[in-house]
């Protein structure tokens, strides 16, 4: 592919080095009042995975809608395979696919008749339609069901259909919004295994999740929004070091003994304790403190007198990485769009009482 | 558009628009598949009409007087054609909505195929649908009484002139479903603009039934045109004065919902 061919050209690369599949500099965008990009960057370099990652109303989807096209930014540029999504989006269409939540399927069609509806509209003959639907079915385990109502597939199924739909043009920049959102776990174990197989043939994917998990087990970089600026970026072992080493974590069932339990382990804790009042859960930052932290939060716990249950000891999650950046956990709804900075390690208690 | 996307490998003029054709076609195809799917929409737009036809032929038509030879029959069929044509808008409407609300057409948009042949295949399938129940009504029409009086390129005419009226209305119900954009709304609010429009004209009555003030609206209104230049190319009478307004108005309603609801589409998200 060319990067000579539009605005969108790359005059300031180095020799020798090749252009990312995904530049994305200074994009704003804003709906009215709100102001639902603030200046994003990021690049995902070819054949890589890009987890992009944000509560519900970060600004996720308004970036894939903007990279796919189907949104013109206020300001700053994007550029697909060197194509400007601005000045270029008829090459870039020829260079991207989009899927996630199973909408490019109509369901009382069979996979196959969706497949091959796909496949004329990327302008291919008849009979090219129906061999790449042919090969794609049986790629993603859906040929059994080819002349099927897509209606009657499960999940994981449709999922699997509208990712082979989104597969037809050879798409050299994948974008994945949300692909496992409402899958039960197994599907989502099987959508996995399909993603690391795809990206493993060199495409390059850009994927949105709510899930941490799910980008810690796909992504090579990571990239989190919230309030429409990117908050941190890294790879993922890169962000939990963030955190500062392990967690020790456990519950309090009597929640009068929690502030007793607080003082007995706040000698352990590097900064403040988290402590999630509705579980009655408190998970303390040890450092490099390791088992002996773990034994020591025992002994404290139990001169005490305070009975505690779950007690462990773990490397930080995403989930707390994105507690600790933004101060509200990665699923929190409620959070959604307030114009708000918050403060980088608000913490659980705080975070309650300002939500009552 | 900048000069940028001219040195690109943009494909020829020529080719695009043998793609625009072809993506046309491929979405039509794709709308008349799942419309043959679709047992309820089958009733809706093949039972519902013969349902119409049987009912006011042996209901009302004993009450009516219309004072023509073929009697009630021979002037209700244009009337109820017209209707059908009209109605069958509602489908365009919901089916836009129902895509722009499911993301259906955010991801067409994202393929490099025609953007516009989303919104003519939507229409060429609706007039196709359109013609097999015209065609399905006049079957049912021939069994109970009604004939054409006029010849057979007159009644070819009032078929295409159907159509042409149903599909106008599918522009201005296209820009109805694009602009409120939710299925349920569309549901609600997609048809009932047109039930004083067909009601309140010559499709059913004779206009001189109504009380006077009513005529002036029933007399000069497009549906009544449309629906007397239907009847006058199946029946016989004068054809033109009708034809011709009825195309004016078309032509009118045309001209401000077809950039409405292009405008609609490009917007919607």
């Amino acid at each position: 592919m060319t990067h000579l061919v539009d605005e969108g050209r790359f005059v300031d690369m180095p020799e020798g080095t090749s252009a990312p599949a995904i530049l994305v500099e200074g994009l704003r965008k804003s709906f009215g009042p709100v102001h639902a990009l603030r200046g994003v960057d990021f690049t995902v370099p070819s054949g890589t995975v890009l987890g992009l990652l944000g509560p519900n109303g970060a600004g996720k989807t308004t970036v894939v809608r903007i990279l796919t096209t189907l949104l013109e930014p206020d300001g700053g540029r994007a550029v697909i395979e060197g194509h400007d999504v601005v000045h270029a989006p008829a090459a870039v269409r020829r260079n991207i696919g989009l899927a996630g939540q199973a909408t490019a399927i109509q369901p009382e069609l069979t996979g196959r008749e969706n497949l091959e509806i796909v496949g004329r509209l990327h302008h291919l003959s008849w009979p090219q339609s129906r061999q790449r639907a042919v090969d794609l079915l049986e790629r993603f385990d859906i040929a059994d069901a080819a002349d099927r109502p897509a209606k009657t597939y499960s999940g994981g199924m449709q999922r699997r259909l509208d990712l082979a739909a989104s597969l037809i043009g050879h798409p050299a920049v994948l974008f994945l919004d949300e692909p496992t959102t409402g899958l039960d776990p197994r599907s989502r174990l099987g959508m996995w295994d399909v993603i690391r197989e795809l990206v493993s043939g060199g495409t390059t994917l850009l994927l949105t999740t709510q899930y941490l998990d799910e980008a810690d087990e796909l992504a090579d970089q990571i990239v989190v929004i919230d309030h429409g600026l990117v908050i941190a970026a890294g790879s993922a072992e890169q962000l939990k070091d963030r955190v500062g080493g392990d967690l020790v974590e456990f519950t309090v069932p009597d929640r009068t003994r929690l502030a007793d339990a607080l003082a007995a382990v706040s000698g352990l804790s590097e900064g403040d304790p988290h402590v999630d009042q509705d579980a009655g859960r408190v998970t303390i930052s040890v450092g490099v403190g390791g088992s002996e932290a773990l034994v020591d939060a025992v002994r404290r716990l139990d001169g005490a007198g305070v009975a505690t249950v779950g007690m462990s000891l773990r490397r930080p999650s995403l989930d707390d990485v994105f507690l600790a950046l933004t101060g509200h956990g990665a699923e929190d709804e409620s959070r959604g769009r307030g114009g708000r900075r918050r403060g980088r390690r608000r913490r659980g208690a705080e975070r309650r009482a300002d939500t009552t | 558009m900048s000069t940028a996307g001219l040195i690109a490998p943009e494909p020829r003029i020529g080719q695009r628009i043998r793609w625009a054709i072809g993506d046309s076609i491929t979405l039509t195809r794709r709308s008349l598949l799942v419309w043959l799917r679709v047992p309820a929409f089958i009733v809706f737009t093949v039972v519902q009409p013969v349902m119409f036809v049987l009912l006011f032929r042996y209901v009302f038509g004993g009450a009516i007087h219309v004072g023509i030879p073929g009697g009630y029959v021979d002037y209700l069929m244009p009337g109820i054609i017209g209707q059908t044509a009209a109605f069958a808008s509602i489908g365009t409407a919901i089916a836009l909505a129902q895509e722009l609300q499911r993301g259906v057409i955010d991801r067409f948009r994202s393929m490099p195929m025609t953007r516009s042949a989303v919104l003519a295949g939507r229409l060429t399938a609706d007039a196709a649908r359109m013609l097999v129940t015209i065609l399905v009504i006049l079957g049912v029409g021939y069994l109970v009484g009604f004939r054409f009086r006029n010849g057979a390129v007159p009644a070819v005419g009032m078929v295409l002139l159907s159509v042409t009226f149903g599909l106008t209305v599918c522009c201005v119900s296209a820009f109805i479903g694009l602009a409120i954009k939710d299925e349920e709304s569309v549901q609600a609010f997609g048809l009932i603009w047109l039930f004083p429009l067909t009601f309140v004209s010559s499709a059913f009555v004779p206009i001189a039934s109504m009380p006077g003030w009513l005529q002036t609206f029933a007399n000069n209104q497009p549906v009544t045109l449309v629906i007397n230049a239907m009847r006058a190319l199946a029946l016989g009478g004068p054809i033109s004065p009708y034809l011709w307004k009825s195309l004016v108005w078309l032509a009118g309603i045309l001209v401000v919902f077809g950039p409405l609801a292009v405008r609609a589409y490009k917007r919607a998200s």
